[in-house]
């Protein structure tokens, strides 16, 4: 069980518990705003982004080559970025915090 | 080698130099192959344009058979921006729950009804069928107009054996000033009504703004989605166990519809001209030449792809470009990707297993290089679950 918060782009504050899975997934059945999937999760549309509160960064660890790739060329990319479709929920992530990343 | 297979024509030049090179109409196209080029190229929107004379950037250029810009496609931004802004949220219509459930009855419906054929001709038959009932959820409009999309047959602006036909587009161009003329007089809730009562930047849009948008509906959705859908069958008809895999495990259906985009790669490339001298791959790019953006060949980039030539149905990593990438992106992904979604859950609860019968290749004469997209026909037989 890992209870993670969004700030969206907006400033609301959206907590979501998840067991298992992936947080985009979590985050599109809940509706979160600026979170899309559309890809299903595949890593290849950038539509997940998300910038990693500083202080947890240890809870998401390191991007891949693959998910760096699509996220250098987003105009809104920053050193706290991840596609959170890469992020699959457990007990290292709870209580981590999410900025939804602005779109294009 | 496999009926259903596509195979990289692109993997010599990829690797070894990373461009291939097309003349078209005496406006050649340096085709950009490797992915991470592809993305940086796609990305460089002020280099690479799209905002070029209406035609330019398709290859094969339509230049000499269109002058009306294809809307949002032929524009740069910043003015891009309004205009996506504008249809963006049309064209996620297909996430709504009465969407799907349409989509789904249509596509039960036509899969239930060739299951009681003995022989089908897939193209003809079923895909251009399928592809054009589920254009009028896209567009909103009466069921009945998908037949007179059906009669047109398989290629709006190509007659077989032709890349371009000025005539058959023209077919297509006084169709659309028809709907628009329509929607005009009596406006309803389909995309042209949409379009007409909507203002981009203060203004109302044109009519030929209105035409240019819907040119770019019909133009973009037609032949990639029917090929995605033929070469789907003919897949699973080389494939059975993957048929029973999607049945047993539909959680993967996702992923697989994003393995099949990428492996198809529908569209083969996308084309942009240079705003100025650049390179790409030590290659030089002299300013108003044109580049191409070779999805298809970056799609099966071995420096990306493990088993870039198979088919992985649950390949879980996937920085597939299928569906472009940057501000231009497949508008029409949304609508595909749920026509995939539910093909595949419906095939793998109602089929067990598909024969060809016979098949012809659809090949891109791509100058350097051939590339099947997929079959000008498919001839199978379907055996019920």
């Amino acid at each position: 069980m890992a209870k993670i918060t969004f700030i969206t782009t907006g400033k609301e504050t959206i907590t979501l518990e998840g067991t298992s899975g992936s947080v985009m997934q979590l985050a599109v059945d809940n509706n979160v705003p600026g979170i899309d999937g559309d890809c299903g999760g595949v890593c290849s549309c950038a539509t997940c982004h998300v910038h990693v509160a500083k202080e947890h960064l240890a809870k998401t660890g390191k991007a891949s080559e693959i998910e760096s790739d699509m996220l250098e060329l987003d105009d809104h990319v920053n050193e706290y970025s991840r596609l959170c479709c890469q992020l699959e929920i457990n007990e290292e992530l709870d209580g981590v915090v999410l900025q939804v990343a602005e779109s294009e | 080698m496999k009926k259903s297979a596509l195979p990289d024509s692109f993997e010599k030049a990829r690797v070894e130099t990373g461009i291939g090179n097309m003349d078209d109409q005496n406006d050649p196209v340096q085709m950009v192959l490797g992915l991470k080029d592809v993305r940086k190229c796609a990305h460089n929107w002020k280099t690479f344009q799209s905002g070029a004379e209406p035609g330019r950037i398709v290859v094969p250029s339509e230049v000499a058979i269109r002058k009306i810009r294809q809307i949002p496609f032929e524009v740069d931004p910043p003015e891009h921006k309004d205009y996506r802004s504008l249809v963006e949220p049309w064209f996620k219509r297909p996430l709504e729950d009465d969407y799907k459930a349409a989509l789904t009855a249509q596509i039960e419906a036509i899969v239930d009804e060739m299951l009681t054929k003995d022989e089908v001709e897939v193209v003809e038959d079923f895909s251009l069928r399928l592809q054009s009932r589920a254009l009028t959820l896209l567009l909103n409009t009466n069921y009945e107009e998908a037949l007179t999309w059906i009669s047109w047959g398989t290629h709006v602006f190509r007659s077989e054996g032709e890349a371009l036909d000025g005539s058959k587009a023209n077919i297509l161009y006084d169709y659309i000033d028809q709907q628009i003329n329509k929607a005009r007089k009596k406006p309803g809730a389909d995309l042209y009504s949409m379009l007409l009562s909507a203002e981009v930047n203060g203004k109302k849009m044109t009519h030929d703004e209105v035409k240019g948008v819907m040119i770019l509906t019909f133009a973009g959705g037609r032949d990639t989605v029917i090929n995605a859908v033929t070469n789907s069958i003919a897949y699973f008809a080389e494939h059975p166990e993957s048929l029973d895999k999607i049945n047993n495990e539909p959680e993967i259906t996702g992923k697989a519809v994003e393995e099949f985009i990428r492996y198809f790669s529908p569209l083969t490339h996308m084309g942009r001209v240079a705003t100025q001298d650049t390179q790409v791959c030590e290659h030089a790019v002299k300013a108003d030449t044109r580049i191409s953006l070779c999805w298809a060949s970056a799609n099966r980039d071995e420096r990306v792809f493990e088993n870039p030539n198979e088919i992985v149905l649950d390949r879980k990593t996937n920085p597939h470009v299928a569906f472009g990438f940057g501000t231009h992106n497949c508008l029409g992904a949304t609508h595909a990707r749920q026509i995939m979604n539910i093909l595949l859950a419906t095939l793998s609860k109602k089929v067990k297993s598909i024969e060809i019968v016979d098949h012809k290749d659809n090949i891109e004469d791509l100058d350097q290089f051939k590339r099947k997209v997929g079959f000008h026909s498919l001839n199978v037989k379907f055996n019920v679950r």
